[in-house]
């Protein structure tokens, strides 16, 4: 699977290629400028890119505009976006095109490899990858109204860790649940939300999070 | 009519105070410089300036006219020295009472103001009878004469105005480096407090994990992820403590997408609306976004409210930020320090905060930052009047002719005696006339050029000026 890096740190992104190459992934380019990043992500075209929001030459948003940009121009092209602070003003604007293959990670999650490369694999493949710290902040902001005040403590979490991007069995998994169980779970957030239920994970959490970001 | 009648008849029935007053003063003035009498003299500036206040507000409430008072800024309380002594020139006092009395005394004689109260005083009578007929055929001409004649003599002067704007500036400069020692220390707290300590136990953990290594692995292992957790602990911790000095999203988004941040992250319901041509100064970005947060997370904590509105417009310079919300409203700016701390951030910037809070709700705060946007001088420089622009495109048109052929050219042809006289007006004149022509001739075209590209310059930097002070001392 090939994969462009863009990160101005050198350590880190040496530390990201190695890692990523340790995990059976061919690394494309690794850049550390805005514009090289949306030249490389536009001619290389690579299966998944992961992207550093503040970039050289002006240290603001640079990583951030040219994913978007590169997205505009190339419907649904997977990019990994890591940061120092996660935003929801950023999540959104990630999410906006409805499009899917798309994570906001902060950059502590690489941290562990395990889950970060399993994040970059569901990213590739379409999926999606939020910050549960993004979650938090956009259940925190929902929390006061209904219908999620109507929600169990167990549904609330099963729907963080769907907003996270994450399939049945994964959730299943790390909330030690039978997997018809979360089954269950997730049909009675459908019913009471109000969004019609889907069999693809994908589309599911893309619907999750577009629900979560229309009522803030 | 009637009424202005009636506030002619006011004035004169002033003349009842202001004469027994004069004498009083008069006496008061000769006991304290002739006998030495000085506890007599603060009591009597302080009644003249009593009645000049009276005069100034009644001719602002009637003619419109804004008298500004011209007095210098009062001295401030004596401070004691370090063993709790007063010092006053070479003398120490063990009260503040007579080093304060000594100021004050002293402020109020070198305050040329306080002596130009004396003579409107003393001829103010003298005045007042003078416009007699004046008041009585034309009462609103009248009063308005009148006014003009307080003006001079109670108005504000240039100095008086540059002294009380050097008070402001060093209160508020007291002000701006206060509140900036405040945050450092909490900065400094936080860091110290919870980053360098977590950092210390992560080297702590690795280095037990170094020793643990060769015995037992699987104990090391273990320590490792702990010091791996406090790691992710630690950068929690930092990105909480950056958040507070500086948003990295006001860093890189400014102050439009920084507020709607802030707002998608308040529990509230906050709509944003942001009319910035351009970005304002970082350090005007700052204050405004943390007042923003501060007004907001007020709205959540106190006011009870669901929803909240946030507009930031600009006029010309000037930013003003309006938060509203829908809460319970009688927001106190005396209790909690939320507002006052505010208030001292903006005031480094001149900017004012106006609360609106009534019982019930809703609370709408208003601040005002004056003259703190860039701006493009060249659009928003104000053209130059028409009759200047014609007189400059003709400047422009014409000093060729008197320089050039007029002058140098002509000047040319006579020395080196060219016998061609054909238009140059210096060399149809009889010859002792000829060089002070051109002379005259280069003089005039020379004076034309600069006058034509003097007129804007002034224009731009009268402009300028007005633009870069505050207020302006020298036209009042």
């Amino acid at each position: 699977m090939n994969v462009l890096i863009a990160e101005d740190l050198y350590l880190l992104r040496d530390g990201l290629v190695h890692l990523l190459q340790a995990h059976g992934f061919t690394v494309v380019g690794a850049v550390d400028s805005g514009p090289e990043l949306l030249k490389g992500l536009l001619e290389l075209r690579p299966d998944v890119s992961i992207v550093d929001v503040r970039l050289p030459p002006t240290f603001t948003d640079e990583g951030l505009q040219a994913a978007l940009a590169a997205r505009k121009s190339v419907p649904g092209l997977p990019i990994l976006v890591l940061s120092q602070h996660v935003e929801q003003l950023y999540a959104r604007e990630l999410l906006a095109d409805g499009s899917g293959g798309i994570g906001y990670l902060l950059k502590d999650r690489v941290f562990n490899a395990e889950q970060f490369v399993d994040a970059v694999r569901r990213v590739a493949e379409g999926g999606t990858a939020m910050d549960p710290e993004v979650i938090a902040k956009l259940l925190a902001s929902n929390a006061r109204r209904e219908p999620l005040a109507a929600l169990t403590p167990r549904e609330r979490e099963v729907l963080e860790a769907m907003a996270e991007g994450r399939s049945n069995a994964a959730i299943s998994q790390r909330l030690y649940l039978s997997e018809s169980a979360v089954a269950k779970h997730t049909a009675n957030i459908f019913a009471k939300l109000g969004l019609a239920p889907s069999d693809d994970d994908n589309r599911r959490v893309l619907a999750v999070l577009a629900y979560l970001q229309s009522r803030a | 009519m009637l009424r202005r009648y009636g506030r002619v008849a006011t004035l004169l029935a002033l003349l009842v105070v202001q004469v027994p007053l004069i004498a009083v003063s008069l006496v008061m003035l000769v006991l304290s410089v002739a006998l030495g009498m000085v506890f007599l003299f603060p009591p009597q500036v302080r009644m003249v300036r009593r009645v000049a206040e009276l005069n100034r507000r009644l001719i602002r409430s009637w003619t419109g006219l804004a008298i500004e008072a011209p007095y210098l800024p009062k001295p401030p309380p004596p401070v004691p020295q370090a063993d709790g002594f007063y010092r006053h020139d070479r003398t120490l006092y063990k009260t503040p009472r007579i080093p304060a009395w000594n100021d004050r005394w002293k402020w109020l004689i070198t305050d040329p103001a306080t002596w130009r109260d004396d003579c409107w005083l003393l001829l103010d009578p003298l005045m007042k009878l003078t416009l007699a007929p004046v008041f009585l055929l034309l009462p609103a001409q009248g009063l308005r004469l009148y006014a003009l004649w307080s003006d001079l003599l109670l108005g504000a002067t240039a100095n008086s105005r540059l002294a009380n704007q050097v008070t402001h500036l060093r209160r508020t400069r007291n002000l701006a480096t206060d509140s900036q020692a405040a945050e450092m220390r909490r900065i400094e707290r936080d860091l110290h407090d919870g980053t360098q300590a977590r950092l210390v136990a992560i080297g702590m953990t690795l280095g037990a994990v170094e020793q643990l290594v060769d015995q037992d692995p699987s104990a090391a292992k273990a320590l490792l992820a702990k010091a791996r957790e406090a790691s992710s602990e630690t950068l929690t911790e930092l990105r909480r403590v950056i958040r507070g000095i500086h948003p990295p999203v006001l860093a890189e988004r400014g102050l439009g997408d920084a507020v709607r941040a802030l707002g998608m992250d308040s529990p509230l319901k906050v709509s944003v609306d942001v009319d910035l041509p351009n970005r304002p100064d970082a350090p005007v970005e700052a204050a405004a976004y943390f007042a923003v947060s501060e007004l907001l997370s007020n709205a959540a904590r106190h006011g009870e409210a669901r929803t909240a509105a946030v507009d930031i417009s600009s006029r010309e310079a000037d930013l003003r930020i309006t938060v509203t919300d829908d809460g319970m409203g009688g927001a106190d700016p005396t209790k909690g320090s939320g507002l006052a701390g505010i208030e001292r951030r903006l005031a480094a910037f001149d900017g004012v905060l106006a609360l609106n809070s009534p019982p019930g709700g809703p609370t709408t705060v208003t601040m005002h930052l004056p003259k703190v946007l860039p701006q493009h001088w060249a659009s928003d420089l104000p053209k130059l009047p028409r009759h200047k622009m014609v007189i400059v495109g003709l400047l422009w048109a014409t000093a060729w002719c008197p320089t050039f052929p007029q002058g140098f050219v002509a000047a040319i042809f006579k020395l080196i005696d060219f016998d061609e006289k054909t238009w140059f007006l210096a060399l149809h004149l009889p010859e002792p006339w000829q060089w002070p022509t051109i002379t005259a001739m280069i003089a005039l075209g020379l004076t034309m050029h600069i006058m034509a590209i003097r007129i804007p310059a002034v224009h731009n930097r009268e402009r300028w000026m007005i633009e870069a002070t505050p207020t302006k001392p020298w036209c009042p």
